[in-house]
């Protein structure tokens, strides 16, 4: 088990170098510095030595990958290369296009986040499997069918809407809340209301299908037959066997995205006006900060490896019959 | 050429789609006489439900291919000028522009309500003395032959009825047609009838109406709404089908070749996607459509016309999302291929000594195509939903160009105005629902015909 977690953090190691330079390759070759520093200024109207300013300044007056300039180990470390990409692997982020250490950002933005992510995630699958359950219970006939008919329905919402309706209804109509803010001294549940609802009703009409869609599977097995013919009660069979089983999909199909969490949500957390790092992402796009984009995707890729790996454990861990080597 | 004179545009979308709709002519073309697909197909029409959705997709598609036929009028002769040149407008208009008889050249100077005669907000102007007042402004384009404001229930009650015996007409030339061919199909084809009077009905009174009235109401700017959320079907069907055609090639000739070869083919294909696919996604998107719009702040003379510059930046837009996205697909197809090649069939070709491109062509390739067809139904509505997450972000459509997301990025905080502006968004809710639930519903009635081992329940309980 421990040698199968190591080997796969040592796959994990060429995964994250093309990560890194796929992404060098999309900031510094597709795009120069200089194109960067143009558009970062004013695009058209800019003086050579304004560029020229601005990119010593943010630390791209170098050469991309090997400065002859420098001696020794500094021709390969005096690069523009090393200083923005391989210093990621040593979690060294550098500072933002306007100057703000990334490494605090994130780690303060962190905890916004998975105050919204953590409760929605948990309360969407609690709340999803109990809709598929109800669904499952009426399988066959009328109900059910109009019952998916509703969920492809409830898919076919734009998530904007479910944000927007969702503030206009709960907060602008009926008051219940502020629509947006955060305040993590004064009643922060109160801030957090609306977007974990928001998240966790715009989830029914996917996660309820796949559940239903689970739940089916278990009930067409043989176990569920041989309950029946030996006289356990529909609900029985229901919750002490089908329910059981399928959780080791469910579960499986959740794992990984559990470390993502951090990440939070970019929609949800721009609306509501939580400063937490999708909000953090979503600002570094529109203003174009490419040191943080370049950081989240980092970040991002560990966190998805990290969900892989957990994926992996969890499957030894629902079902013992599989042995990971 | 007149005064009348058109000069046809082929925007580079317009060519793709077109090129789209020839390649998939012909591909179910060819595949009619496979009896295989054709039952599948069958079952997928056999179904009330699967026409209607069908029919409700075609519909869309129609539009869009109506919207992609663009042209510029030539101007007016100017006078006084000796010259037997012809000059064209700076505006490219569409077939579908025509249809909608000039339903987005009625401007007014901001929001009108739905059916409003007046304007949305006060704005300042004079009466008959030349006093300043405040007042709500009459439209310039709603109900201009009204005699009085309170005739203008009467009115539009008189004109629906008008516009609903047209559309009735139409509808009975429609089905007619097709009734007089189709009436010993085995194929529900009065579900699809019914959809089609309703939408013919439906059309031909927003278009009557919108001569007199500003059915949806106007925006910010003064565009009609109504307009706008036509507009904005092209936008999303082309990119569901655009950036699923850019994705198909790389996902299928990665995942049939590292399947089939295995060995160091397979290696790198699995580091290629694992890589790609452990970037978040939106933020691959999102940093792709930045550079490239660096790209184009930089270079502004690759493109004459402002509508060249929009369309440059959709293309890129439908190249990004099918660059970011053949993962899963390919991790499908890679799936199948190893199982597939593993089969007597394969393995006796082999013997026989036939070519590794005989044996894709006719043995594997053939056997995925199942994939690629549910792949493609499906990602088509993810893609339109995506569209208007990303125009919201910043990364999405350029804003001069109609969509379904920059109407709704325009729209997000006129709710929270007092009394609320709903409108824009309900036309964009409704336009862009319609699409994907009909899609949705059309992608799991393709799923559990072709997919063998899909179970929606239905057929099981």
């Amino acid at each position: 088990m421990l040698a199968y977690i190591i080997r796969r953090l040592l796959y994990a190691i060429p995964i994250l170098i093309g990560v890194n330079l796929l992404t060098f390759a999309l900031f510094f070759v597709v795009n120069s510095p200089d194109d960067m520093a143009a558009s970062q200024l004013g695009a058209k109207y800019v003086t050579p030595e304004a560029i020229a300013n601005w990119k010593s300044k943010n630390g791209y007056d170098k050469p991309l990958f090997v400065n002859d300039d420098a001696s020794g180990i500094g021709a390969v470390t005096d690069t523009i290369f090393f200083t923005k990409s391989v210093k990621l692997f040593a979690f060294d982020f550098g500072r933002s296009e306007s100057g703000r250490d990334i490494t605090t950002d994130v780690s303060t933005r962190m905890w916004p986040s998975l105050a919204v992510a953590l409760p929605s995630f948990a309360l969407g699958i609690w709340v999803n499997i109990c809709v598929a359950l109800m669904v499952v219970m009426f399988r066959g006939t009328a109900l059910d069918r109009w019952a998916v008919f509703v969920f492809v329905s409830l898919m076919s919402i734009s998530y904007l809407f479910y944000i927007i309706g969702g503030q206009y209804l709960v907060a602008k109509q009926w008051m219940l809340v502020p629509i947006s803010g955060f305040d993590p001294d004064f009643q922060p549940w109160k801030f957090l209301l609306l977007p974990v609802l928001v998240s966790v009703v715009s989830g029914i009409g996917s996660g309820a299908r796949w559940y239903r869609t689970l739940f089916l599977e278990e009930a067409g097995q043989d176990y569920v037959r041989t309950a029946r013919a030996k006289g356990a009660s529909e609900i029985s069979i229901l919750f002490h066997h089908i329910l059981p089983n399928a959780l080791i999909p469910i579960l499986t199909g959740i794992v990984v995205l559990i470390p993502s969490l951090f990440m939070g949500s970019l929609l949800i957390e721009s609306f509501f006006g939580i400063p937490g790092l999708g909000s953090y992402m979503l600002d570094a796009i529109r203003g174009q900060d490419f040191a943080i984009v370049r950081t989240m995707v980092f970040i991002g890729s560990i966190l998805y490896i990290i969900g892989l790996i957990l994926t992996d454990i969890s499957y030894t861990w629902a079902d013992p019959r599989v042995r990971l080597s | 050429m007149g005064e009348f004179g058109i000069k046809p545009v082929l925007l580079w979308s317009d060519a793709l789609v077109f090129m789209l709709v020839i390649v998939l002519t012909t591909f179910f073309y060819r595949l009619r006489n496979d009896p295989q697909t054709r039952e599948r197909w069958g079952q997928v029409f056999s179904s009330r439900l699967g026409m209607i959705t069908f029919t409700v997709i075609m519909v869309y598609v129609g539009i869009a291919l109506l919207d992609s036929l663009h042209f510029r009028r030539a101007l007016p002769h100017p006078e006084g000028v000796d010259t037997t040149e012809v000059f064209y407008d700076n505006k490219v208009t569409s077939v579908l522009d025509i249809m909608l008889d000039g339903m987005g050249d009625r401007f007014e100077r901001t929001y009108s309500a739905p059916f409003a005669l007046k304007s949305f907000e006060k704005s300042n102007m004079k009466d008959e003395q030349g006093n300043e007042v405040r007042d709500f402004e009459w439209l310039e384009h709603a109900g201009q032959h009204l005699a009085s404001p309170a005739d203008k229930w009467p009115d539009l009650l008189r004109l629906s009825a008008i516009a609903l015996a047209w559309g009735l007409l139409a509808s009975a030339v429609l089905v007619g047609a097709q009734w007089s061919w189709l009436r010993g199909s085995i194929y529900p084809w009065y579900a699809s009838w019914a959809v089609q009077v309703l939408i013919t009905c439906f059309m031909v009174w927003l278009v009557y109406i919108s001569r007199y009235y500003h059915v949806l109401g106007t925006d910010q700017g003064g565009t009609d709404v109504a307009y706008q959320s036509i507009k904005g079907i092209r936008t999303g069907v082309l990119l569901g089908t655009l950036s699923t055609l850019v994705m198909l090639p790389i996902a299928v000739t990665l995942g049939v070749s590292a399947g089939y070869f295995k060995g160091w083919v397979d290696d790198v294909v699995q580091y290629l996607y694992t890589t790609l696919s452990s970037i978040p996604g939106i933020l691959l998107i999102a940093a792709s459509v930045l550079l490239f719009q660096v790209y184009i702040d930089l270079n502004p003379d690759y493109f004459s016309v402002g509508m060249e510059k929009a369309d440059a930046r959709f293309i890129a837009l439908c190249f990004i999302l099918g660059l970011t996205s053949w993962s899963s697909l390919c991790r499908l197809i890679r799936a199948e291929t190893l199982k597939i090649s593993q089969l007597g069939y394969v393995q006796a070709a082999h013997a026989f000594g036939v070519s590794h491109s005989r044996i894709l062509g006719r043995h594997i390739l053939p056997n995925v195509v199942h994939i690629i067809l549910i792949t493609f139904v499906l990602d088509f509505s993810s893609l339109v939903l995506a569209e208007a997450v990303l125009s919201y972000i910043g990364v999405g459509i350029d804003p001069s160009m109609g969509s379904w997301g920059n109407m709704i990025n325009g729209a997000r905080s006129e709710l929270s105005r007092e009394p609320a502006v709903w409108w824009t968004l309900t036309g964009a809710f409704f336009f862009m629902f319609i699409l994907v639930l009909a899609a949705n519903l059309f992608s799991d009635l393709v799923r559990d015909a072709f997919d063998p081992r899909s179970s929606s329940g239905r057929s099981q309980a």
